[in-house]
């Protein structure tokens, strides 16, 4: 399938998946997993950056008109579309660029690394700017902590349904 | 020039990322100032749309319950209308004027957000059935919010678990009033700040929105007090305020029109400026 195509269509079932799913869990009251930033670890590592980082602002500030929290999805997806080739390699070591790493391969502890660090810093940001007090700090880490450990959850049962079958 | 055309174009996804950096930026600070972002919130008409959508399959899970609700307060207004109706001719004449000063519009909450700090509940009645901003916002139990902004067909509402908020309320069958605000804390509870000690209270008392208030009528139920507490550095009271409305399920609210508001707020500025 040709690659855009299939990025638009990733886009728009995440970005479906988020308004119709999961801003409706509410677990224990507040705890919503947010499984879209997976667009943009699916993004090809070979792809135009420039387009990710539009579709990442667009994907965030959509999710942002129908939370009304102002700019905080758009914010933390841009920032992690920019760093996003530092995180890869700091998971999978400089070569991953020769290697065309696919995120959705298989579950390697590299996998999980990433997996972990991408949501921690997304939610950080997240919830830094959606408090934005400094006193609330420890509210905020605690948050940040609890909802990655919901998001790796989430993260880890859609990466088992994507996962190509090579049986 | 040329060199600094290279320059850009050799930057061109920095600045990029820059360019999308700073928007966001803007937007998410400027989101915790009192009145919000223009366009990024959810009373246009598309994600008016898409919320309605979700709400009509959502809206079958707790039909029951809705019933049982619109059950009661009809009998509630029934028992009003029963017991009024002796007096009801003799005191039209009192009353007329009264009764007019408060409009009231009927919608029907199509998303509801209550877990994080700053919530808001998006409505479909908007600019055609006569919603303006700073409007009061009450349910068959107590009060909900204030709307927030409007478009044609869609409102937002700033609900009371908002740490924005604040309405004026006061005790029950007393003059003693404070503002009402919400910690972020607890979805059940807010906060009455700012009753003078003078005020006699204990545990179980109503809160019902003040008369102060140029949005809500008098006596509209908000909840009951849970605890008190004496803050030290101003000597005021300050009470946890457990809410009559379950803020996590609302159904159908009413949004409440006063008259005399205009009238009201020029009264009062021309007062200020005369000083």
């Amino acid at each position: 399938m040709n690659s855009n195509i299939k990025n638009s269509l990733v886009f728009v079932v995440f970005l479906l998946l988020q308004i119709f799913i999961f801003n409706k869990i509410n677990l224990f009251g507040y705890l919503n997993p947010y499984p879209y930033l997976f667009f943009i670890l699916l993004y090809p590592v070979n792809n135009n950056k420039s387009v990710l980082l539009i579709s990442s602002f667009t994907l965030g500030i959509i999710l942002d008109m129908f939370a009304n929290s102002g700019g905080i999805h758009a914010l933390a997806s841009v920032v992690l579309a920019y760093f996003r080739p530092n995180l890869f390699k700091f998971a999978f070591g400089v070569s991953y660029e020769y290697n065309t790493v696919k995120f959705a391969d298989k579950i390697s502890p590299e996998r999980i690394t990433l997996l972990l660090l991408t949501i921690f810093i997304h939610h950080f940001i997240l919830f830094f700017f959606e408090f934005f007090r400094v006193d609330l700090i420890v509210t905020i880490i605690l948050r940040t902590l609890l909802n990655t450990l919901i998001t790796f959850l989430f993260s880890i049962l859609i990466l088992y349904l994507i996962k190509p079958n090579k049986k | 020039m040329q060199h600094i055309l290279s320059l850009i174009i050799k930057n061109s996804y920095k600045m990029l990322f820059l360019l999308l950096l700073g928007i966001s930026l803007y937007l998410a600070i400027k989101s915790h100032s009192y009145h919000r972002s223009e366009y990024v919130n959810s009373a246009n008409a598309v994600t008016g749309a898409v919320y309605s959508k979700i709400n009509d399959v959502e809206e079958y899970l707790n039909l029951k319950e809705k019933n049982r609700d619109l059950a009661s307060e009809n009998a509630l207004l029934k028992e009003l209308l029963f017991n009024k109706r002796d007096t009801l001719l003799t005191s039209k004449t009192v009353f007329k004027k009264d009764l007019n000063n408060y409009k009231v519009v009927v919608a029907k909450v199509v998303n509801n957000s209550f877990n994080k700090r700053e919530n808001y509940i998006t409505i479909n009645a908007g600019i055609r059935s006569g919603i303006k901003q700073d409007m009061g916002v009450v349910n068959e139990k107590g009060i909900v919010g204030l709307v927030e902004k409007t478009a044609a067909n869609f409102s937002t509402i700033q609900s009371v678990l908002n740490i924005k908020s604040k309405i004026n309320a006061k005790i029950k069958n007393s003059e003693h009033f404070g503002s009402l605000i919400w910690d972020g804390k607890n979805v059940g509870f807010v906060q009455l700040v700012d009753v003078p000690r003078l005020a006699t209270l204990k545990k179980g008392d109503s809160i019902v929105t003040g008369g102060n208030s140029d949005i809500f009528p008098e006596n509209i139920p908000v909840g009951k007090i849970d605890k008190i507490f004496i803050d030290k550095k101003t000597n005021y009271y300050t009470i946890n305020v457990r809410l009559f409305n379950d803020m996590t399920a609302i159904g159908y609210v009413y949004i409440i029109e006063n008259k005399r508001k205009k009238e009201k707020e020029q009264l009062e500025l021309q007062t200020s400026t005369k000083k």
